[in-house]
């Protein structure tokens, strides 16, 4: 058994509602469950931090409509602050996982890996289907922690400790944080089963003359990613068993002795809260790459179609993806330059995190070098991949500032850190899924999406972002903490009161903007133009296939691969780009 | 030019990362299994960095040797000797799932079930030793949120570590049944290969190192 079992072609079918829209095994409409999953928690997520930014805005104003919606969390139109600790988890925790981590990589390593590599499935499709239901049922599970009595988790998306290990903490602490716990629980199953496939997939099924110099940049980002994911979500188990004998049968792994919790000593002695921090950042960290590299390689793939230019410098590029995934397993310490840490060890982390800006650094050049003086087309796709460069360029500098812990001890935990990483993996990496959707909606549905209305959700988002994060920046070097529920009381907070209004505006408008994606996104997918099979002339294998791909994805033969993904405008051929199965034969004549 | 190219694409159809194969000549399961045991290490490499750490934080921590004493019907204190006959009984049933894998290599389906039932008395025998011991301490009076013998963190993370372990060797057990009746049934025969008992064993050894790592680390030091 050489990887090869489905290589032969299978007999046409025909599959009933059930097995091909709902529990089908098909990489391709896997891949839509988890793209539409992702979309519903991104707008539920979005919607979340409306409420946060209205929070912000009108702190202890009335507003009857709060109360409408939120009932007895926003009882006389204000919200209360232990749902605003609630607000702030399940926003971090839906973006970060639900829909950067399982809707991004789920969506496009499920739907790219086979495509690009000339498979005609997933090594294992029916783990590949169990992998999307078990995150389904952790998405049920999250969706039900809303609606418990005592509110869904507060703690923070990180969760730390005491606060989510005594579950009368605060109310977010009760069955909101135990219900958190499967739901995360579930999900680490779920990614699990997705990096294993995905990984092996890469490995075994690339088809002949598919060897790895020769894979898309994206398949490299995916690939990369669910080596991390399989390497780090592990440890995030091992201490969410931890955390869950602590809360459930009062264990103290994570419980200092000597706390006092409304007046009574906790019974618990011995634990050490950091242990938490720790591995819950041996997760933390590789999870923002986990994050990020999925939308970075999209990009280096939509940037180098639409520039109609060879990737600048490939194998460097490779490289650098390599190089940021092993370097973010040994950074995760910079997430704790105040939690308590030896200042040596801090100082170690300080270095490895620098040092991270080096891959960084050389893979954004090769992308700018790949734009430089190319013939643009500016696709909503290309859009989108040219504003995650406008959005990670300011992010990963300012990530240099916090990566030193002089600075970082003065910043730590203010609005700098969210400006931050909202523009570094948040927004940039959500700007990577958009362009991957917009480049890939062709292929995946048979139909174009609609030019003006991708190009309006593009300013409208791009500059909403800009208008939300950065004054952040400043809000953060003026000291005004994070995660804090009202900034009345002191002046050096309450002074961005008239900023706050600002950003919330701009955060209701770039909000909208994603309801002109969301209209364009499901007219499209039935009303739009029927699209050819390579619209955009590239050059990859999935452009090869139907749009969409049936099952199996190609005909009786597989593709066989004569060259590399990005021979775009080489100089003599006839046509501006070159396929990576034109044989050389073509060429010769 | 041209003929460089096709030079090139020759070179890289014959090496074995070039596609169409598997670069490191093992079938799906196998890899697959390889690497999902890459990703369970973590997860114990974790539990045991976590026990290390909140160790090395307190004070103080009970002596096994006095705790690990019990032997059943045996009125005597043996330090360490049940333990140490449990760790002996998984290592045994390591090297009889090896000459299951073995059999399976020679086609032999007769011996195959005999060293898997083997395999699977180890591992059943195994989690009975466990059972005792649990069962004897828990007699003692420890329990997850204090023990008779000092920290309360030294039962909790006995409880949880050697649980997650016994967990492992529970669905190990479970697995191998579904192997011993697979075989029984001739599957892999038809299949002509026994590469499924070779993955089942792969996970086996897994576990059995995993017990040797807790062995070191949570009993002797």
């Amino acid at each position: 058994m050489t990887g090869h079992e489905h290589s032969q072609v299978e007999v046409h079918h025909k599959e009933g509602f059930i097995r091909k829209y709902i529990f089908s095994t098909d990489h391709k409409t896997i891949a839509k469950q988890y793209l539409i999953t992702g979309i519903i928690w991104g707008f539920i997520g979005m919607i979340l931090s409306w409420f946060m930014r209205l929070q912000l805005a009108y702190p202890n104003q009335p507003i009857p409509l709060l109360e409408k919606i939120l009932g007895g969390w926003a009882e006389g139109g204000i919200l209360k602050p232990e749902f605003y600790t609630a607000l702030i988890t399940m926003h971090g925790t839906i973006m970060v996982f639900f829909l950067l981590t399982a809707g991004l990589s789920g969506t496009f390593s499920n739907y790219l890996i086979p495509l690009q590599i000339g498979a005609r499935d997933m090594a294992f499709p029916v783990l590949n289907m169990l992998s999307y239901w078990v995150f389904f049922a952790a998405s049920v599970v999250m969706l039900i922690s809303f609606f418990v009595q005592t509110g869904p988790a507060g703690a923070g998306w990180t969760m730390y400790p005491p606060l989510s290990a005594l579950k009368n903490a605060v109310p977010g602490s009760g069955f909101g944080t135990t219900l958190w716990l499967i739901s995360m629980a579930l999900f680490i199953v779920s990614s699990l089963l997705g990096a294993l496939n995905y990984i092996t997939t890469t490995l075994n099924y690339r088809t002949k003359g598919m060897s790895m110099g020769r894979l898309p940049i994206t398949v490299w980002g995916m690939f990369v990613t669910a080596i991390l994911g399989l390497l780090s979500f592990p440890v995030l188990l091992a201490g969410a068993v931890m955390l869950i004998f602590d809360r459930e049968f009062g264990t103290s792994f994570f419980v200092p002795s000597g706390l006092v919790l409304g007046g009574q000593p906790v019974p618990h002695e011995g634990g050490n809260p950091i242990l938490w921090q720790h591995l819950f950042w041996f997760l933390g960290h590789p999870e923002v790459y986990i994050v990020l590299l999925p939308a970075v390689s999209i990009v280096g793939e939509v940037l180098a179609t639409n520039s109609r230019k060879p990737l600048f410098a490939y194998k460097i590029c490779v490289g650098a993806i390599i190089g940021i995934g092993a370097l973010s397993m040994i950074v995760w310490g910079h997430h704790m330059y105040v939690s308590g840490m030896n200042p040596i060890l801090g100082e170690i982390f300080v270095v490895t995190t620098l040092a991270i800006s080096f891959p960084t650094a050389i893979l954004i050049f090769n992308y700018l070098v790949t734009v430089w003086r190319g013939s643009l087309r500016f696709t909503p796709g290309m859009l989108f991949a040219l504003g995650f460069l406008g959005l990670f360029i300011p992010g990963a500098l300012t990530g240099a500032f916090l990566a030193t812990a002089p600075v970082d001890i003065q910043l730590h935990d203010t609005y700098f850190v969210v400006a931050h990483f909202h523009f570094t993996m948040a927004t940039a990496a959500a700007f990577g899924m958009f362009a991957g959707v917009y480049h890939w909606f062709p292929k995946m549905f048979g139909r174009m999406m609609n030019d003006k209305l991708g190009k309006i959700h593009f300013w409208g988002t791009f500059i909403g972002v800009y208008l939300i994060f950065f004054p952040m920046f400043f809000q953060g070097i003026a000291g005004v903490p994070r995660r804090y529920y009202s900034f009345t009381e002191y002046n050096f907070t309450s002074q961005f009161i008239g900023l706050n209004k600002f950003i919330t505006i701009a955060a209701f408008i770039a909000g909208a903007a994603q309801f002109i994606f969301l209209f364009n996104f499901f007219w499209s997918m039935f009303k739009g133009p029927k699209a050819d099979k390579n619209p955009w002339k590239a050059n990859t294998l999935e452009w090869q296939a139907d749009s969409p791909p049936p099952h199996g994805n190609w005909g009786p033969e597989l593709p066989v691969v004569y060259r590399g993904p990005y021979e775009y405008s080489v100089p003599g051929a006839e046509e501006d780009y070159i396929p990576q199965t034109a044989s050389i034969k073509v060429e010769a004549k | 030019m041209t003929q460089e190219v096709i030079f090139e694409q020759e070179k890289i159809l014959k090496s074995p990362w070039g596609g169409g194969k598997s670069p490191f000549g093992v079938s799906r399961e196998k890899f697959t299994m390889w690497i999902f045991i890459l990703s369970d290490a973590f997860t114990f490499g974790g539990l045991l960095a976590g026990y290390g750490a909140l160790r090395a934080s307190l004070p103080s921590w009970p002596s096994r040797l006095e705790i690990f004493s019990a032997f059943p019907f045996i009125n005597a204190k043996l330090p360490l000797l049940f333990v140490s006959i449990m760790t002996f009984i998984l290592i045994c049933s390591s090297l009889t799932m090896a000459l299951a894998v073995d059999a399976g290599k020679r086609m032999d389906k007769k011996g195959v079930i005999k060293y898997l039932l083997l395999t699977i008395g180890g591992g059943f025998l195994f989690l009975l030793c466990q059972a005792y011991e649990w069962g004897h301490l828990i007699h003692e009076g420890a329990r997850l949120t204090s023990n008779p013998w000092g920290v309360p963190l030294f039962s909790a993370s006995f409880f949880v570590i050697t649980g997650f372990h016994g967990s492992h060797v529970l669905s190990g057990v479970i697995v191998l049944i579904i192997m011993a009746i697979r075989v029984a049934k001739g599957i892999y025969d038809k299949r002509g290969s026994y590469e499924g008992v070779e993955v089942a064993g792969l996970y086996w050894h897994f576990v059995d190192l995993v017990w040797v790592f807790i062995f070191a680390f949570f009993y002797l030091l």
